[in-house]
């Protein structure tokens, strides 16, 4: 079986990022770029797949300018097969995303499609659950463990309360959550490899679909700050300071 | 102005959340209804229906809805928006998981984790795990709206609304409940507990986690955790705090053996007291904590339980 993976161009986790000055947005000026930690599980998940010879071939697709390349060669360097871009120089509202995915779904015809739970950017955690709608098919969200059992797919999910494993028809649609697995490292043969491998570029104007904006960005503020406060020099101290300072206990 | 409000339920009990989800609703302003979508869960409608500032709880119980799949509770709530303008969930798993098919199913785009409401079109939320906050106009006809619980304050229950049963059943058929590993645990949850003591890779193993229960019996805390203790199978995944984790904001937080990641800091940095016990004085955590000790762990939790 086919499996599409959305993989999505973000800041890398590690940097924290900053408000621009106008508050208009944040400043990616000169910011390290990745591909989407969760992202990055959701294609081991599919290459994983496809070494246990369940999956017959891998496709990596992301949505976003030239730049976004960059992230669809790692996604081949880890293992995937091709991969398409569907180029634009917007940053599209995630139905619109959406949207865009499942015209390559309806092209591919993939038995599972594993995306990322939510972008470290965005923060939306919304993409997989629309896609799911729109094809109409099946979702295990924030999954942990995933195994194909016949025209069925069983997803363990991170709930708030524990863990829930439900029975999904195929074709269904997985987002990752971070105890999926862990992600290789790609070596350096296979970074080569993945040059040659096809990358096909698509523009997303062509597809036929209205995406004109859903939301109107208005402002970007930096956060509260929390000014750090004082190191107490002993327990005593502490527990003197949380009762009759900040009298939060009693 | 309608608003349809998804009430957080196990069929048993109402969770408090819900109350603080209505509080942004009101913050909308409009004609406040509560869907009740469960199974056996009219001990949920009844106190659904005390909720204030609500004006009808509707109630559909079907077996369909008994595990809240997202196939078919997405498909009821979109049925029951064309006679709504907002509709609002807590973001919690349940509301993460079935809202955005929702807004799919209407051709919106949803409004994730809102923190405050600037108009019935315009809302706040952090981005970039809390290191920047957005005003978002949603330009959509129809509003699609998960709340963050921290954000708002929870309203009374002393209302009195009119409970109204909803005989839809909509089963998509593709997708059914196979089991749940449910943690089970006497102390208060995460996101109710007004006390969370959390610990981190520091902690070393599970049976260290022993060493935060004393503390927590004495304060009736929670326990928390980072994803570092999370992931290293000192913990279940259900006490992760954090971007990717439960969102925390209590009036006391005290993080033990945790460096302050900013992943960690997205999940917390909104609690009223922040303490940090580390033995490392240059751990990012002290520059967000108003009480700092920097010690070893293993000597500061059995002294700080004999003291408190
Ligand atoms: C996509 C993504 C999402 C993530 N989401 C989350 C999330 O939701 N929540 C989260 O927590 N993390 C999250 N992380 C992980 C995060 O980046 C950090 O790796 C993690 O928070 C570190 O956990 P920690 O502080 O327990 O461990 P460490 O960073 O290893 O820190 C351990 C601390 O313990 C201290 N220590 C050790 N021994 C002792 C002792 N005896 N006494 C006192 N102090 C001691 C050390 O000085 C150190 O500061 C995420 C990461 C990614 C990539
Ligand atoms: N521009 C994009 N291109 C490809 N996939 C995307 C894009 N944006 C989001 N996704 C996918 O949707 C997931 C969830 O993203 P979000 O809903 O934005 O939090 C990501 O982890 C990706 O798998």
């Amino acid at each position: 079986m086919k499996v599409l993976v959305p993989i999505k161009r973000v800041i890398d986790y590690n940097v924290k990022v900053r408000v621009k000055a106008d508050n208009s947005n944040v400043d990616l000026a000169n910011v390290k770029m990745a591909i989407n930690p969760f992202c990055e599980i959701a294609v081991e998940e599919a290459v994983r797949l496809k070494e246990a010879g369940i999956a017959t071939e891998v496709i990596a697709v992301s949505i976003g300018n030239k730049s976004c390349q960059e992230q669809l060669r790692t996604a081949l360097a880890l293992g995937a097969d091709r991969a398409i871009q569907i180029e634009t120089d917007e940053s599209l509202d995630s139905i619109n995303i959406a949207k865009l995915l499942q015209k390559i779904v309806e092209e591919e015809q993939p038995q599972l499609v594993i995306l990322g739970k939510q972008s470290i950017d965005s923060d939306n955690n919304q993409t997989g659950q629309m896609l799911a709608a729109l094809t109409g098919m099946a979702q295990g969200t924030f999954a942990s463990a995933v195994s194909i059992d016949g025209d069925k797919v069983n997803v363990t999910r991170e709930v708030d309360s524990g863990l829930q494993t439900l029975a999904l028809t195929l074709p269904a649609i997985v987002t990752t959550d971070l105890r999926l697995n862990e992600p290789r490292y790609a070596s350096l043969p296979n970074i080569m490899k993945a040059k040659r491998k096809p990358l096909v570029v698509k523009a997303a104007a062509d597809f036929g679909i209205d995406l004109t904006p859903r939301t109107n960005l208005i402002k970007v503020t930096p956060p509260a700050e929390r000014k750090a406060g004082i190191i107490v020099e002993s327990i005593d101290e502490l527990v003197e300071k949380l009762k009759n300072e900040a009298k939060v206990i009693s | 102005m309608s608003i349809l409000v998804f009430a957080e339920h196990d069929n048993s009990e109402l969770k408090a959340d819900t109350l603080k989800t209505v509080a942004a609703a009101q913050a909308i302003g409009g004609d406040i209804h509560l869907l009740v979508a469960g199974h056996n869960c009219q001990a949920v409608a009844e106190a659904a229906s005390k909720v204030n500032g609500v004006s009808k709880v509707l109630v559909a119980d079907n077996a369909a809805y008994e595990h809240q799949l997202a196939e078919n509770v997405s498909l009821l709530v979109t049925e029951l928006a064309a006679d709504y303008n907002h509709i609002m969930a807590t973001a919690l798993t349940t509301g993460k998981n079935f809202m955005p098919r929702v807004a799919a199913l209407l051709d919106v785009t949803q409004i994730s984790d809102i923190i405050a409401v600037e108009s019935s079109d315009t809302f706040v939320r952090p981005i970039y795990a809390g290191n920047a906050i957005a005003t978002v106009q949603s330009l959509d006809s129809k509003k699609v709206i998960t709340v963050r619980s921290t954000g708002f304050d929870a309203v009374a229950t002393d209302g009195n609304a009119e409970i109204i049963a909803v005989d839809k059943v909509t089963d998509a058929g593709i997708s059914s409940y196979v089991s749940e590993q449910l943690s089970v645990s006497e102390r208060p949850e995460l996101g109710a507990a007004s006390v969370i003591i959390s610990g981190g890779r520091g902690m070393q193993n599970g049976e260290n986690f022993k060493l935060l229960d004393g503390i927590a019996d004495k304060l009736g805390a929670a326990i928390g955790a980072s994803r570092a203790a999370v992931d290293a199978g000192f913990v279940p995944n259900d006490m992760q705090v954090g971007q990717t984790g439960k969102i925390v904001a209590p009036d006391l937080y005290i993080a033990v053996g945790i460096s302050g990641a900013i992943q960690h800091l997205a999940g917390m940095k909104d609690s009223k007291v922040i303490v940090a016990i580390n033995k490392d004085a240059e751990a990012p955590i002290f520059q967000v904590a108003d009480y700092g000790l920097v010690a070893d762990l293993f000597n500061a939790l059995p002294e700080l339980e004999s003291k408190l």
